[in-house]
């Protein structure tokens, strides 16, 4: 990271696009300039060709020649035309913006760029502008004036760059008073880019990876099992005890889906391993199975980060695999865009799951409503239901050491609506608890900048930037408390956000609420715990 | 950039004159009195109905609701049965707040960048106001107007008359709606040009309507406080265009028909630009749905199946390993 | 999918012809009913003396301005003399004896009323001013 920019020097050049107008030329004439440190790398062409996705081939961003197809203009144009007659929300978020510019600082990538074509409106009007001119009359007729332009190899540029700064966070959706969501518009940018073969490869290797061995890292079946074991033996070594989590198993209670990635890297590894210790405490206290699998071994769907199409592709395995096993329902772990998914899409593509019971906790007997349909529970709703019937013992005085503040994700928050649950498990399991301001939590919570397929290396100034007005909240409660660990509930959260902590605010952890849960949890014959799940000391001065 | 809004002054200029030259030289009353109105009218209820159709022919094959608050959980947990609904009476609900209260932009907030290391936001509640006032008394306006268009004037449009002049400031007595109208769009309109980025972000399409609103409540402020205009004779023709007994009463004073055909410019152009918004808010999916994708089955109409790995194909690719790592398989 | 079909149709056509009905409000409204301009009764008074304070096109259009000018005229100056257009003079004033504007237009609902009804104004005159009795 040493060519990177400091973080006064990037708070700086950000303050500065603020403070200084946008260019005079207008926006449809400054060319867009694709920038290092704001850009993820191309997909890589075996990812492309495994998924059977369109035009797989080796390209630069960078490069003049992009290799299109000769037609490109034509599939975009078609397949334009497609999306309008298949979404409402497309047709009408095209027509009926009129420019108030409420959307236009609610954006963390504006925020945190100051980059004029990263405010939400202009983002779409990127789109919109070819819109009114394949579509419309008025655009037709008075081109220009009428805010149309031709679609041209930049403007394709332009698309690209900026569809890949926007992590679908429908922040902006919050404060539009028609609640345009800019990620309806992205997700169709993206669709559309998709068709000429444009996509990044921090999205296209993880969902050719999902498709193959059911998760984004390609972790194989007996490695997946490995890896798990791994974490068994941590267990052991802190609390004595022998886990023995089940795989694949067939006729067990309970289907357990969470993004790979906390099975793949600090400090997401410590949540799996919550979450091994709570079903543990399950089995041993109340008798219940709840099974991990490795074809469904992945709660995350970057295939959403490409199109509708390849989010129902691999979105498919988690009622596949339900169905096989036998079990009564599914139970997702934390994460962020997989909840979007589950929330607002799974039933509807690849339903109905009439082969699985409504969910029912089988330990205090509480029907999930909420999930009736769907049959699939958040691990934050089930931990919150079994602490409130008093069924986990718990000791909150081990999570002491840490000043806790809760990070929403975007999308449980503004696509679900999963906000009181993660804090009534954090204040029962954590003794200090602060909350960040207002304007930075709940359904105004601020993005970790790295959503939607964009936590890569290479964009890192794009990550650091747009992660800033998280980073400066977490900062205020850091300064005004002395907050030192940022709680989430989302895997990329877990991989995105110990970066920018370390960037912005270097002595804040971040960590995930089944960690918390599970440093509390006194499991049934356990030893006196020493350490907690990071083998870091219970407590600052037994360290000493 | 400048050109968008130049360019809007000068088509509203230009229309301003049509009815002077229209009317004053050419003489052309009944098309200005007559005719334009009744195609304006015909143009905004087809156009208008034309293009929710338009919107309505595409399914939404989704239900992603915009969550803004807590959802419908375990009983225990209280639920923001507004800005998450799982009602339709929540939906509804929300909906009145949004269409009447302007909800969303209540939440409005400016982003401060400070000197020093922190980012803060501010206080900003003057879109949410401007907006309301302009779209309130535009609305007030038009019930107003209606004193000419029925026969007896219903009560209601007297009470809401007698509400909005009761300063009694002046003679004819002042309506205050006409006023916060002008200041409002006065407001939207400084307001694009003189955020920058705001500014940055308009187009042609949006200084026009303002404009076009401006020059309509200037003709109509003339028109009842300083030119003064014989108002039985223009209710005469007004009552013959919605009784289709279209008369032209001569002693009209020009102004009626610039302020006219300028509210007739307004409603033509209407189903044609972003004013469609109006319509548009009831129809947007993120916020006239409920929250409640996890308990129905929403249906998407194009539902189709999709290439899937299946499990047979996983397995038939691993299933050494797992063998060996002790997974089950189904087929040894 | 089917061209042209329209989706959740019950509930666009529902608001669709809410919309319609109320667009259309004064074309229904008026339905069916004559709505006649009004016409004013003039005085026998008036109707011999021919020309009032000022040009009947004038007064249509502005007579409540006049009536303002003569009120600041006599309650702030104690003028009560307006000499018109054509060189008569006349006594300022609304409803006081013969020589007024209700003296010559005596009756307040036949002279009034009519156009203030129609056209659904309602000045403040007789907040103040004792209403004349109709004597029919």
């Amino acid at each position: 990271m040493a060519d990177e920019l400091k973080p006064e020097e990037l708070l700086n050049q950000t303050r500065q696009n603020h403070q200084s107008n946008p260019p005079i030329t207008s926006w449809m004439d400054t060319p867009t300039i694709i920038r290092k440190g704001m850009y993820c790398y191309a997909s890589n062409p075996k990812s492309v060709e495994y998924l059977g996705l369109p035009n797989a081939r080796k390209w630069n961003p960078i490069e003049d020649d992009w290799k299109l197809p000769d037609n490109w203009q034509e599939i975009i144009h078609k397949g334009f035309k497609e999306r309008l007659e298949r979404f409402r929300s497309i047709k009408v978020f095209m027509d009926i913006c009129v420019r108030c510019g409420a959307c236009a600082d609610k954006c963390h990538f504006f925020i945190g760029t100051g980059d004029p074509k990263n405010m939400p409106v202009l983002r779409a009007e990127l789109i919109r502008s070819i819109y009114r001119n394949d579509f419309t009359s008025a655009g037709k007729i008075f081109g220009r004036l009428a805010g149309a332009r031709k679609m041209t190899l930049d403007v394709l540029k332009e698309w690209w760059y900026y569809f890949f700064q926007c992590s679908e966070c429908r922040r902006c959706s919050v404060y539009c008073p028609y609640g345009i969501d800019t990620a309806e518009i992205t997700i169709l940018g993206r669709e559309l880019l998709n068709l000429i073969g444009l996509n990044i490869d921090w999205i296209a290797t993880p969902v050719a990876n999902c498709y193959r061995t059911g998760n984004h890292l390609g972790i194989q079946p007996h490695a997946f099992k490995e890896m798990i074991e791994f974490f068994c033996e941590d267990i052991e070594e802190i609390t004595e005890l022998k886990l023995e989590p089940n795989f694949n198993k067939k006729g067990a209670d309970i289907l357990f889906i969470t993004p790979s990635g906390d099975v793949f890297a600090d400090p997401g590894t410590y949540t799996c391993m919550g979450y091994l210790m709570l079903f543990h405490y399950l089995k041993e206290k109340y008798g219940l199975e709840v099974t991990w699998s490795t074809y469904a071994s992945e709660g995350g769907n970057f295939g959403f980060f490409t199109s509708h199409e390849t989010m129902k592709r691999l979105n498919s395995k988690m009622y596949a695999e339900a169905k096989r096993l036998g079990v009564k329902w599914i139970l997702g772990g934390e994460c962020g865009h997989m909840w979007r998914v589950i929330q607002q899409y799974m039933s509807t593509m690849n339903g109905p799951a009439d082969f699985l019971e409504v969910p029912v906790s089988p330990i205090t007997g509480t029907k999930f409503e909420n999930a009736k349909e769907t049959k699939m529970v958040h691990i934050a709703e089930f931990t919150a239901d079994l602490i409130k019937h008093g069924k986990l013992d718990l000791n909150p005085s081990r999570n002491d050491k840490y000043k806790i503040t809760f990070h929403d994700s975007c999308n449980p928050s503004r696509g679900m609506g999963l906000l009181e649950e993660p804090r009534y498990v954090i204040n029962q399991t954590c003794n200090h608890f602060y909350e960040m301001p207002t304007n930075t939590i709940r359904e105004q919570t601020f993005c970790c900048g790295s959503g939607s397929g964009l936590n890569a290396g290479e964009n890192i100034e794009l990550r650091m930037a747009g992660g800033l007005p998280r980073a400066n909240a977490v900062k205020y409660v850091h300064e005004k408390f002395g907050v030192n660990m940022l709680a989430c509930i989302c895997a990329v959260d877990r991989a995105a956000l110990p970066t920018l902590m370390e960037y912005w605010v270097p002595d804040v952890g971040v960590i995930g609420l089944h960690e918390l849960v599970a440093n509390a949890l006194i499991l049934p014959g356990e030893c006196e715990r020493t350490t907690d799940l990071r083998g870091e000391p219970l407590s600052e001065e037994e360290g000493e | 950039m400048n050109l968008n809004y130049l360019f809007s002054l000068l088509a509203v200029t230009v229309l301003f004159l049509v009815p002077w030259v229209g009317v004053d030289i050419l003489g052309k009353k009944e098309l200005f009195g007559l005719i334009i109105p009744y195609f304006a009218v015909l143009i905004f209820i087809g156009g208008f109905i034309h293009r929710i159709i338009h919107w309505a022919q595409s399914p939404v094959p989704f239900r992603i609701p915009t969550t803004c608050g807590q959802g419908q959980s375990l009983s225990w947990i209280k639920q923001n049965k507004i800005d998450n609904p799982s009602t339709t009476m929540g939906v509804i609900l929300r909906m009145i707040l949004e269409i009447v209260c302007f909800r969303s932009l209540f939440r409005n907030i400016r982003l401060e960048y400070r000197e020093g290391k922190h980012i803060s936001y501010e206080w900003e509640k003057w879109l949410w106001l401007g907006a309301l006032a302009f779209h309130w008394s535009f609305f007030v306006i038009i019930i107003r107007h209606m004193r000419f268009f029925t026969e007896p004037v219903p009560f209601f449009i007297k009470a809401l008359e007698d509400l909005d002049g009761f300063l009694q400031i002046g003679l004819p007595g002042i309506f205050i709606s006409g006023f916060v109208l002008l200041a409002a769009v006065l407001y939207l309109f400084f307001r694009r040009i003189y955020i920058h980025q705001v500014r940055y972000i308009s187009l042609a399409s949006d200084y026009f309507p303002l404009f076009l609103i401006m020059a309509i409540a200037i003709s109509g402020i003339i028109m009842r406080y300083f030119t003064k205009v014989d108002i039985i004779s223009v209710k005469e023709m007004t009552m013959g265009l919605v009784t289709f007994h279209p008369v032209v009463k001569e002693g009209v004073h020009t102004i009626v028909y610039v302020h006219l055909f300028l509210v007739c410019v307004l409603i033509a152009y209407f189903p044609f630009s972003k004013l469609m918004h109006s319509g548009g808010i009831f129809m947007s999916p993120t916020r006239n749905l409920a929250n409640t994708t996890r308990v129905k089955r929403h249906i998407n109409p194009w539902n189709y199946p999709v290439p899937v790995h299946t499990y047979e194909a996983y397995e038939s690719e691993f299933r050494e390993k797992m063998k060996e790592a002790g997974l089950p398989v189904e087929k040894e | 999918m089917q061209k042209n079909k329209m989706y959740d149709k019950e509930k666009v056509l529902a608001g669709l012809t809410i919309f319609v009905i109320i667009v259309t409000f004064p074309f229904w409204y008026n339905m069916g009913k004559a709505a006649p301009a009004p016409e004013i009764k003039l005085s026998d008074k008036a109707k011999a003396a021919k020309v009032c304070v000022a040009p009947k096109s004038f007064m249509t259009a502005e007579h409540m301005q006049i009536l303002d000018v003569w009120r600041e005229s006599v309650v702030r100056n104690k003028k009560r003399l307006y000499s018109s257009l054509d060189g008569k003079n006349y006594n300022m004033s609304l409803s006081t004896g013969e020589d007024s504007c209700i003296g010559c237009h005596v009756s307040k609902a036949d002279f009034c009323d009519r156009c203030h009804t129609y056209a659904s104004v309602r000045p403040y005159c007789w907040d103040c001013h004792i209403e004349p009795k109709e004597n029919k």
